[in-house]
């Protein structure tokens, strides 16, 4: 029964990615300005010239034939070849993964850490005051346009980690704080605190399996955030990652780069998000 | 809290006050141009001084706030209201449905949106107004910001699904519908509320950025975003700290909403 | 007489021990470290797209090749005079189809490979290749046909052409020359440096080519320089931040904002070497197939129009406020800074809104409640296309909106992303007005051949016209062909001095400004002297030196 499930699971999951492929491929294709290269309007190139650069554009014209022709290279090992940086794909993106998942697994530990201190801190303090200068730095954070919180660690000069988390930690601060504060409300809590169990007994014992479940799907989307937030964060600090990359194939219409990318993410996504409901599932099941 | 609720109320209607008084306050306009003076520190004629082409940046923060202060809440609450049917409705049916729209909203996170609002400004015309530009951009945004919390609100509605007093109320004939909207969609506003808060100046920054694309505010009409935008060009916090007032009325906005909503939290819970 | 010839003797062994003294207290920065070598680094702005000196479109690869390539002349960015490189001499024929180069002996690739006219040859032959499609060969393609070399001996070759091409000798400014032989292929070079590391995405790396055959006058090989790290960094501001902290030494083109930001604290670090060859220029959409209103297209295809609008814009505004100062308004579409082709004749036009109202008025155009329209009483309305991310570009378009308002025109400003608004401009034609810049590289007309030609697609106003559609577009056809098919500079200069009058009076650029060169240079940087001509701060790369 487990292994059917975990197949069925697994052939969603692989559809999803497949389809995100597609989608992406669509998306970047209808597009204005797929068919063309900013190296057309060179004045030194004759009309044949132009021609010919359109024409190569024009060779992935059809999305589906595309993506069919890729997915069966795919198979045997080659993600082709990347239109504006002119190297495969697979080394481009095995060179730059590692920094992005580095910076993303950081970005995560910083925001999340800082999330969970401030909000349980407020939940244990129950200060208004507290509440008001939590909410206004969470607030502060959340207003700071990206590109300054990267020029930032530029100008500090602190890792870009550290901009990415503070991108993602007032988007999870808010969830975790609300879910927890909810938490904290429920009646036998408040009942467990008027009796003097210890707070940590109560957070391990009442609150977590309650706001367990939710915390953990936060945590799933929190890494797509911190993906998102990587964009700005690599290009303006000129950190080579998948994020810079994703940036720079975007300017440049590179098809088979974002599909890639886009399959990376998608796979990114779904193992997080797949991690926190398999987890937050049995949790539910061991509080049942 | 109510000291502070009171303050929050205050703050925002003083806000909103000061945009709809805009056109006393400043005469002459956010699109005017003193190109004698482009680049001025504050004086007593431009209070916030003037930005590179010589607009006086106070006029242009008080007309930008009638624009985002109105839109981005819009935005903000389609967001919420789409992540609140997709994924509470779809945690509450559970089954397929749980399966399908998680799915469907995996690939939502991923997907590179960018290119469909590229698309988006293909399709509108060059002469189009600024505010029908700024009006398509927001409800873009509402549009596509609701996936990060619609899969927190399928876990937590799907936690509710089997819930006892859930069970009760199926057992006491109560319609799904009812069900869903009365019992289970009140237990959701601590994301609902996260929801709408993080959007607000999120998509505040967003339309800013969109500008990139040609979408958003165009000129000569100002909004927050493209105030802010000004804070990427500095390079230490000394110089021109006058820039940051626009960042400062957003935090101090954006803290007045959650001072309020938590009020209705508390009362929620 | 002796004891004025011992005198004299003193006086020099004094002079000499003095100049000692001092060189060895004074000059070690640059003595020593041209001893030391030193690293010079700065930011690209972009990936390089290619190491292959004949592919090379991109600025970063432009770079690149100017930095490690070996040219057989290359043009002197300081004075702009032709000087001998590989080649000790080089003569052009009289038709300007043949031209004979007379190479230096006895040089190496980088990798030990001998260098000879047999790799000119081969790099000739590649470069020529129909099916290459570089900015660089299709500047030597003037008429169909094959190219032909003849190599007479290993220091001399002899290339002619199917047709003429202008100004051939300065065309090989942007040649390097490859290896026939060598197995490592475009990273065997000539140039001072070679590309010894390279992590796309993050640095470029290049040491100095052992090689190398250039000396100083003291007879020290050059380049001073051990190495020049380049790290690939997108923004401005973080390059200007960087440079600021000393990471970094120069800063190659400064927008005005960024130099007066550092004027304001290191004067001495930053450099304004004048008016450079790139303009800035509003056009309108005169293309008859283009999916616009019948009046629009009438009104972007008026000369009285586009000369009215013109004259409604402030172009002095434009350059003081937008540019800080650090730019002129423009004429036509040369640079007074390109001294030999600029028509000093040429008058800017007049700022003046009432007269721009006159001429529109006498056109037909009239106002009511502060609007202008057309005769057939459509609103005088049409938006105003530029990149975004060029600050500079979206002001100018927003300044140029509020000129325009006060006859009545309403503007709407619109930034796109490149791509788009390429396929906007080159494609689907469906813009009304775009506001661009136009970098030039070389000095010749003939370089701008493909925007003036009138059946080119660079032709951006009306592009691929089967037949000039005007009769001053038949005549700059004209002249532009007369004046590449001549090798009498004088008569060249005559056909070009004519096209910018045309272009001036029939508008279909209105050029706005003329950017001036802006750079920035380390107090740790020796000998650099900023030009205008690209690469600015680094042109003369050999002879700088890096304090360690």
């Amino acid at each position: 029964m487990l292994w059917r499930k975990i197949a069925r699971h697994g052939l969603v999951c692989l559809a999803t990615l497949l389809l995100g492929g597609l989608l992406s491929a669509f998306l970047v294709r209808f597009a204005p300005g797929f068919d063309v290269d900013e190296a057309q309007l060179d004045p030194h190139l004759n009309s044949e010239s132009v021609r010919a650069l359109q024409e190569s554009r024009r060779s992935q014209s059809n999305v589906v034939k595309f993506y069919l022709q890729s997915l069966e290279r795919a198979v045997h090992g080659d993600l082709g070849t990347s239109i504006s940086l002119g190297q495969p794909v697979s080394s481009l993106l095995r060179d730059r993964a590692p920094l992005t998942f580095r910076l993303v697994g950081m970005g995560l530990l910083i925001s999340w850490s800082l999330a969970l201190g401030l909000a349980l801190s407020s939940a244990w303090l129950r200060l208004t005051v507290y509440e008001v200068l939590t909410t206004s730095l969470s607030g502060t954070f959340l207003c700071i346009p990206a590109a300054v919180l990267a020029l930032l660690s530029v100008l500090w000069n602190v890792p870009g980690s550290l901009a990415v988390g503070m991108i993602v930690f007032p988007r999870v601060y808010r969830f975790v704080r609300n879910l927890l504060a909810k938490a904290y409300a429920m009646p036998h809590i408040m009942t467990a605190r008027a009796k003097g169990i210890s707070e940590l007994r109560i957070l391990l014992w009442h609150v977590l399996p309650v706001a367990g479940p939710s915390l953990l799907a936060v945590a799933g989307v929190s890494v797509s955030l911190a993906v998102g937030a990587a964009i700005p964060v690599e290009a303006l600090c000129g950190l080579a990652g998948v994020g810079q990359l994703a940036w720079q194939a975007a300017l440049a219409r590179d098809l088979p780069l974002l599909t890639s990318i886009t399959i990376l993410v998608t796979l990114v996504t779904l193992l997080a998000n797949s991690s926190a409901d398999v987890i937050g599932h049995m949790l539910r099941g061991q509080r049942a | 809290m109510t000291i502070w609720r009171r303050v929050a109320c205050g703050v925002l209607l003083v806000v909103v006050v000061l945009s709809l008084a805009a056109g006393w306050l400043a005469p002459a306009g956010y699109a005017k141009q003193y190109r004698e003076e482009a680049g001025a520190p504050p004086s007593r004629a431009h209070w916030l001084g003037t930005d590179e082409i010589g607009r006086d940046r106070f006029a242009r923060l008080l007309y930008g706030t009638r624009i985002s202060l109105l839109l981005a809440p819009a935005a903000a609450l389609l967001s919420t209201l789409m992540a609140a049917l997709i994924g509470g409705l779809a945690g509450y049916l559970g089954g397929i449905w749980e399966r399908a729209a998680m799915a469907f909203t995996d690939l939502f996170l991923s997907l590179p949106w960018l290119f469909l609002l590229i698309t988006v400004r293909a399709v509108m015309p060059l002469n189009v107004s600024p505010l029908f530009s700024v009006v398509v951009t927001f409800s873009m945004l509402g549009l596509l910001g609701w996936t990060a919390a619609a899969r927190v609100l399928c876990t937590a509605a799907a936690g509710l699904r089997n819930s006892d007093f859930v069970r009760q109320a199926r057992a006491a004939g109560t319609s799904e519908a009812r069900l869903f909207w009365v019992h289970v969609l009140p237990n959701l506003k601590p994301v609902l509320y996260a929801q709408f808060w993080i959007s607000i100046p999120a998509f505040i920054l967003s339309e800013a950025n969109l500008g990139i694309l040609g979408l958003g505010v165009s000129e000569p009409l100002p909004s927050w975003g493209s105030l802010l935008k000004e804070l990427e060009g500095l390079v230490s916090f000394g110089e021109e700290p006058w820039k940051f007032v626009p960042l400062v009325l957003l935090v101090v906005v954006v803290t007045s909403f959650q001072l309020i909503i938590s009020k209705q939290e508390e009362v929620g819970a | 007489m002796i004891g004025f010839r011992g005198r004299r003797i003193a006086g020099e062994l004094l002079r000499i021990s003095v100049v000692a003294i001092i060189s060895g207290f004074l000059l070690p920065a640059g003595m020593l470290s041209a001893q030391n070598g030193g690293e010079l680094r700065f930011c690209l702005h972009s990936e390089p797209k290619t190491f292959d000196p004949l592919k090379v479109e991109d600025d970063a690869s432009v770079t690149t090749r100017y930095l490690t390539g070996g040219v057989l002349v290359r043009m002197n960015r300081q004075t702009q005079a032709l000087e001998p490189e590989l080649a000790e001499t080089w003569k052009v024929s009289k038709d300007g189809r043949q031209i004979s180069f007379k190479l230096r002996g006895g040089l190496f690739f980088s990798d030990g490979t001998p260098f000879s006219a047999e790799d000119v040859a081969y790099t000739v032959q590649q470069l020529m290749d129909p099916a290459l499609h570089s900015p660089t060969g299709d500047a030597f393609r003037s008429g169909p046909g094959k190219v032909e070399t003849k190599v007479a001996s290993p220091t001399q070759i002899s290339i002619t052409f199917p047709a003429p091409v202008a100004g051939l000798d300065r065309q090989f400014d942007q040649v390097a020359i490859m290896s026939a032989r060598s197995p490592k292929k475009e990273m065997a070079v000539l140039g001072p440096f070679m590309v010894a590391d390279y992590k796309p995405g993050a640095t470029l790396l290049l040491k100095r080519n052992p090689n190398y055959w250039k000396t100083d006058a003291q007879g020290r090989k050059l380049p001073y320089l051990d190495s020049i790290h380049m790290d690939i960094q997108t923004n401005r501001d973080v390059e200007l931040l960087r440079f600021k902290r000393g990471e970094i030494d120069l800063i190659n083109s400064l927008d005005s904002e960024s130099f007066d930001k550092l004027a304001a604290t290191s004067p001495q670090l930053v450099h304004d070497a004048g008016p450079s060859l790139d303009t800035e220029q509003l056009w309108f959409n005169e293309v008859s197939r283009a999916p616009l209103p019948a009046y629009k297209k009438e009104w972007f295809r008026s000369a009285a129009f586009r000369r009215a609008i013109s004259q409604a814009i402030n172009r002095a505004d434009l350059s003081r406020v937008v540019y800080r100062g650090h730019a002129q308004p423009a004429v036509g579409p040369i640079s007074p800074a390109n001294k030999f082709w600029f028509n000093a004749n040429l008058k800017p036009a007049a700022y003046s809104p009432d007269a721009a109202l006159k001429a529109l008025q006498a056109e037909g155009f009239w106002m009511q409640d502060r609007k202008l329209k057309d005769k057939a009483g459509n609103d005088v309305v049409f938006s105003i296309i530029t990149n975004a991310g060029s600050k500079a570009r979206e002001r100018m378009a927003t300044m140029i909106q509020e000129d325009l308002d006060k006859i009545g025109i309403k503007v709407n400003v619109v930034t796109l992303d490149f791509p788009s608004l390429i396929e906007r401009m080159t494609q689907t034609f469906d813009y009304e007005a775009i506001l661009l810049g136009l970098t030039n590289v070389g000095l010749d007309p003939n370089e701008q051949m493909n925007v003036w030609l009138s059946s080119s697609e660079n032709h951006q106003w009306n592009p691929q016209e089967k037949q000039p559609e005007t009769p001053w577009e038949a005549e700059i056809d004209q002249l532009m062909r007369a004046q590449a098919s001549s090798a009498d500079p004088k008569k060249r200069k005559e056909s070009f001095d004519r096209v910018q009058q045309i272009i001036v009076e029939q508008a279909p650029f209105i050029y706005l400004i003329i950017r001036n060169s802006l750079s920035a240079v380390g107090p740790d940087v020796h000998g650099a002297n900023p030009v205008i001509l690209p690469p600015q701060a680094f042109w003369n790369v050999e002879q700088l030196t890096v304090k360690q």
